[in-house]
């Protein structure tokens, strides 16, 4: 699996309020509705600047704070195809995952606003080709690849019909 | 390798022993999500081709967050709720009830060594009842519906020794402000934080409730305390039966170890809107405040509402400022009636509101207008938490936001203690 896009650069600790605010996420199931307000307290206009494809990119301890998995899915609503991140706090990388949103661990230091990245999650790197540099990432444990390929795990336990680990 | 106490925990519930790295799909005795995740883990519940749950005797859904609902978007989920537990035969606790993470132990769902699963990330409060308790989003949690099993890859363990007597006019608020300051926000991220120490001995259960509610405010999966006599005590009054404890072998292997003497430990207050931007309250002392807020699954238990009255009885707050108080639970409304408690908090000033998650969350019950500042017992500050990203959110303890309310600006509750 391929993906290229554009990167959309944010900070450390990006929290799941900023995410999306619990003023919204209380109120409605709509997440094409909800996911016009990604990240708005950090950039209003950021759902606009979206390309399908794009990409977040971040620092430390991304989806930090609540549960709610509005966080993930409003990412995932508003087509970005994957975040990148140095690390992503516990629950936002487990219900990541759980709602068929790619997580790519690795070392974001060098990448800026707007550089033309390829990630390529079977061969484990990062290419930013605006720099022309590759990145290593952390590969995900081969169980979470399949939760990932079913589109979730919606997907894996309807298919499975229960665990297999 | 001898093992820690999640490790042991985690052991148990699948069946083979485990270490920390390892994955582990687990058998979990007791799961529940509140208004704010519900919807979708029934939604999902559904979509993955669940038809009966596990176990209802072994799931609740919680009515807190927003309750009772200020709009009818809220209205049709409160419903979608009610009607699913109904349907399922599972419990429901209903507006009124009180925050999840009060209301759940004082069911007497929560034993030393459970597995316990929550849609909600403060389901790490439990770790005060020596219980493996950790928070998992709604798509989880309906697979923990129809499966009645989670997995979990078992987390390294960090030890934090907490030594001496803690100061008058300072509580279990300042000491995991005071930690978190020092570890950071991803301080503990992925680990099982075990508190031991001498502090712990004379530190009630609405102490280690507050500490073990905020672990995750450091990145922690679960956060531990030791069950003792004052756990007894209290798990005597809500369940019946022999109560076990888990304790960590002595080789056990830890991946840190922080030891803190708190015997001058100052009151703390974290700044907006990182809850790792810590200072002691002096240096903040001075700063108005428009509201107080005394409540959540923090800090809203009778000893917090108890402590706030000792202060606040007999004088009136300041006149530009407003206090909520909301208690985190039926329970606990009902026992501050009839210590007076909440005739003190109400003759000074304070608004009640229902049991429950009343305005930490920014759904009802006293959203701040713009440019306003609320210092509040709450665990998160971050921007637009209650409802406006134009004001600004301090965490403080009951007897700090208590005294401040009084002053109409942050001071230091030592003041009142003297
Ligand atoms: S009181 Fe606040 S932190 Fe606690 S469960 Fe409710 S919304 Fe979450």
């Amino acid at each position: 699996m391929k993906l290229v896009g554009k990167a959309h650069r944010f900070g450390d600790d990006i929290n799941t309020d900023l995410i999306i605010s619990g003023k919204y996420k209380f109120k409605t199931l709509d997440m094409e509705e909800l996911s016009k307000h990604l990240l708005e307290d950090l950039d209003p206009d950021f759902f606009k600047k979206i390309k399908k494809g794009d990409f977040i990119v971040a620092g430390k301890n991304f989806g930090c704070g609540s549960s709610r998995e509005q966080a993930p899915l409003v990412i995932k609503y508003a087509h970005i195809s994957a975040v990148l991140a140095s690390s992503f706090a516990r629950i936002f990388y487990r219900n990541a995952i759980n709602v068929g949103l790619p997580l790519v661990e690795c070392d974001t230091s060098k990448i800026d606003e707007g550089d033309n990245l390829v990630v390529d999650l079977e061969g484990g790197k990062v290419i930013d080709q605006t720099k022309q540099e590759e990145i290593d990432i952390t590969p995900l444990p081969s169980f979470m690849i399949e939760i990932l390929s079913a589109g979730g795990l919606v997907g894996y336990i309807k298919e499975n019909r229960g665990w297999r680990i | 390798m001898g093992q820690t106490i999640v490790e042991k925990i985690l052991s148990g519930h699948s069946g083979r022993k485990v270490h920390a790295g390892d994955i582990a799909l687990c058998d979990i005795d007791f799961a529940f999500a509140q208004d704010g995740t519900a919807p979708l883990v029934i939604k999902a519940f559904y979509e993955m081709g669940g038809d009966d749950v596990f176990d209802s005797n072994k799931i609740a859904f919680v009515i807190d967050h927003s309750s009772p609902s200020p709009n009818e978007g809220v209205s049709a989920l409160h419903k979608m709720m009610r009607d699913f537990a109904h349907e399922k035969g599972i419990q429901l606790f209903d507006i009124g009830s009180g925050v999840c993470h009060q209301v759940i132990p004082e069911s007497g769902r929560i034993r030393p060594g459970d597995l316990i699963i929550g849609a909600d990330s403060h389901t790490c409060t439990y770790g005060a009842l020596n219980a493996m308790a950790t928070g998992v989003g709604s798509t989880e949690l309906a697979a923990v519906l129809y499966t009645g099993k989670l997995w979990f890859r078992v987390p390294s363990s960090c030890k934090i020794i907490l030594e001496g007597n803690l100061p008058k006019a300072t509580s279990a608020k300042d000491v995991i402000l005071f930690l978190i300051g020092k570890i950071g926000a991803d301080g503990a991220n992925y680990q099982s934080i075990e508190f031991t120490g001498s502090l712990l001995r004379n530190l009630d259960m609405a102490g280690r409730f507050t500490i073990a509610n905020m672990v995750v405010e450091a990145g922690a999966k679960c956060g531990f305390f030791f069950c003792d006599e004052i756990t007894r005590e209290w798990l005597t009054r809500y369940v019946d039966g022999e109560i076990c404890s888990v304790t960590p072998d002595p080789d056990a292997n830890y991946e840190r170890v922080i030891e803190y003497d708190l015997s001058s430990l100052m009151p703390q207050v974290a700044l907006p809107h990182e809850v790792d931007k810590v200072l002691p309250v002096g240096d903040v002392a001075g700063l108005k405040i428009d509201q107080a807020f005394i409540g959540t699954c923090t800090n809203g238990r009778l000893e917090d509402l108890r402590i706030a009255a000792s202060i606040l009885k007999g004088k009136k707050i300041d006149k530009k400022i407003r206090l909520i108080v909301a208690p985190a639970s039926k329970r606990v409304l009902l026992s501050a009636i009839e210590e007076g408690i909440l005739q003190d908090l109400i003759e000074a000033g304070g608004c009640l509101v229902t049991p429950g998650c009343g305005c930490c969350v920014g759904t009802h019950n006293g959203v701040p207008a713009d440019g306003e500042r609320v210092l509040s017992t709450a665990n998160r500050n971050f921007k637009g938490r209650m409802g406006n990203k134009n004001s600004e959110i301090y965490l403080a303890s009951p007897a700090t936001v208590a005294w401040s309310a009084l002053k109409g600006k942050i001071s230091d509750p030592r003041e009142f203690f003297e």
